[in-house]
């Protein structure tokens, strides 16, 4: 597998189970694999003052965006023994319980899945310059931070 | 020179756009340029963000010498 080739990150609107399925379905031809990982975030029905959080749109700064995703996914192979990583977010609307982002780390052993998925996660949250506007149901908006 | 500033999150409610010509000095610095958009949309100083400057988190003593700047408002990735 080339660990060195930039890969697509953004997927538009969410990310579809059937999606997550097939890949793991596709990690099963990889017998060097012993372990993996997988963090999926979905967005959740926050009550702010009395209004519910019906989904969030999310933009990006995506050149920057795509640089930074690199960035982590080296950092991540050169950190950890791991046999590969994916990582997917959405961009546009994902409305509450749908899926928003996808890491998945696989490793010939679970400890380092176990270490390199939370690296990579926070690593995304703390450094990727992705925006997120969060709708609630009379259609009134705010913007989102991580915390 | 004229740069390309790129506005994201609560930054395009205040602007109305999401990005826009601008026209700056090669050479000066982030803060005077942030002091220039400051002057075109007083609302910016209210609100918390960095600047990227060739793609990277840029402090107010870098001297603009890329043609595209982000601003950045606290990200809400995942």
């Amino acid at each position: 597998m080339n660990k060195n080739k930039k890969k697509d990150v953004f997927v538009q609107g969410p990310i579809l189970p059937e999606f997550i399925g097939n890949a793991i379905a596709k990690h099963q031809s990889k017998t060097n694999i012993g372990a993996h990982d997988i963090f999926l975030g979905q967005v959740r029905a926050d009550e702010i003052e009395g209004k519910k959080v019906a989904a969030i749109e999310y933009t990006a700064y995506e050149t920057m965006a795509d640089q930074k995703f690199y960035d982590i996914r080296e950092a991540a192979f050169a950190k950890f023994n791991i046999t590969c990583m994916h990582i997917y977010h959405s961009l546009g609307m994902v409305k509450t319980g749908q899926i928003c982002l996808f890491v998945f780390v696989s490793s010939p052993r679970r400890k380092e899945v176990f270490k390199a998925k939370e690296y990579i996660v926070e690593e995304i949250k703390a450094k990727v310059p992705v925006f997120g506007k969060e709708i609630f149901e009379d259609a009134s908006h705010q913007w989102k931070v991580n915390t | 020179m004229q740069l390309t500033i790129k506005y994201f999150g609560p930054l395009t409610d205040i602007t109305g756009c999401r990005e826009e010509r601008f026209e700056f000095e090669k050479g000066k610095t982030v803060s005077e340029l942030l002091i220039a958009l400051h002057g075109k949309y007083p609302e910016l100083a209210e609100q918390k963000f960095k600047v990227a400057h060739n793609r990277e988190l840029a402090e107010g003593n870098t001297r603009v010498t890329s043609t595209e700047i982000g601003l950045l408002p606290p990200f809400a990735g995942g």
